[in-house]
């Protein structure tokens, strides 16, 4: 069998991809993929420790439930929030949204 | 590794594609590790809906000059972040003296696992459809044209 250290050398490497998307790319759009990409390493995690090391309770895998559920959510509410900033900004990179910037 | 294409892809439409195409493989790695239910919701969930919507984002706010720069001037940094995130995961995941078994993955059955999501976690699964419907209905109510403006 894998033993589960391969899993989470892997979830370390997606995570920290995610970590690069957020950081250098420009576009929101591209930004949010990143995240769902360190969303996706959180619940290799989880599950990962859930089947390994404590199968008897695996609340590891319902975590991982609900972390699909809310990534859902958050899909679609920054979405939203992405088009109303491009409707009254015409950009979609986040370093030309300085509303707040005095 | 897909994700290496999402990050590092100059076409915005290559980097969404090969979004999918890393969360397919995400729904594989689940499968190795015997949680078939969830692998199917990502497949469904990932694959389908959320995959979908990012392809109508990324078509909506469509930017017409193409070869304009897709990365931020942060780029040296984020590698330096990443680069440590990375290690350090590493060197937890390799170096840390797991309690328990690592060897062998412990199927957990589906009857168990739909036992304990609506019997033991109900209602934290109820307060999650109601954080997905609020959602939804905020960001319908955010997107939709106002007539005042």
């Amino acid at each position: 069998m894998i033993p589960m250290q391969h899993f989470l050398v892997l979830s370390g490497i997606l995570f920290s991809l995610g970590v690069y998307g957020v950081l250098a790319r420009r576009s929101a759009v591209l930004i949010l993929m990143s995240v769902e990409l360190m969303l996706q390493a959180v619940s290799i995690n989880f599950i990962a420790f859930a089947v390994y090391l404590a199968p008897e309770a695996f609340v590891g895998l319902i975590f991982a439930v609900f972390v699909i559920v809310v990534a859902a959510a958050e899909v679609g509410l920054m979405l939203a929030i992405i088009l109303r900033i491009f409707r009254n900004r015409a950009t979609a990179n986040v370093d030309e949204v300085d509303l707040m910037r005095w | 590794m897909g994700g290496m294409g999402v990050v590092f892809a100059r076409n915005v439409v290559y980097s969404a594609l090969f979004l999918i195409l890393a969360l397919l493989a995400v729904a594989g790695i689940f499968l190795l590790l015997s949680a078939e239910f969830l692998a199917l919701v990502q497949v469904l969930i990932y694959g389908g809906a959320v995959t979908i919507l990012v392809m109508f984002a990324l078509m909506l706010t469509r930017v017409r000059d193409l070869p304009m720069a897709l990365d931020s001037p942060q780029k040296p940094f984020a590698l330096l972040a990443a680069l440590a995130v990375l290690s350090v995961f590493i060197l937890a995941a390799v170096g840390t003296d797991w309690p328990g078994q690592t060897e062998k993955v412990n199927a957990i059955p589906l009857h168990d696992f739909g036992d304990a999501l609506f019997r033991t976690w109900a209602l934290p699964f109820e307060v999650a459809s109601l954080v997905l419907m609020v959602a939804l209905v905020g960001a319908i109510v955010l997107a939709r044209e106002e007539d005042g403006e």
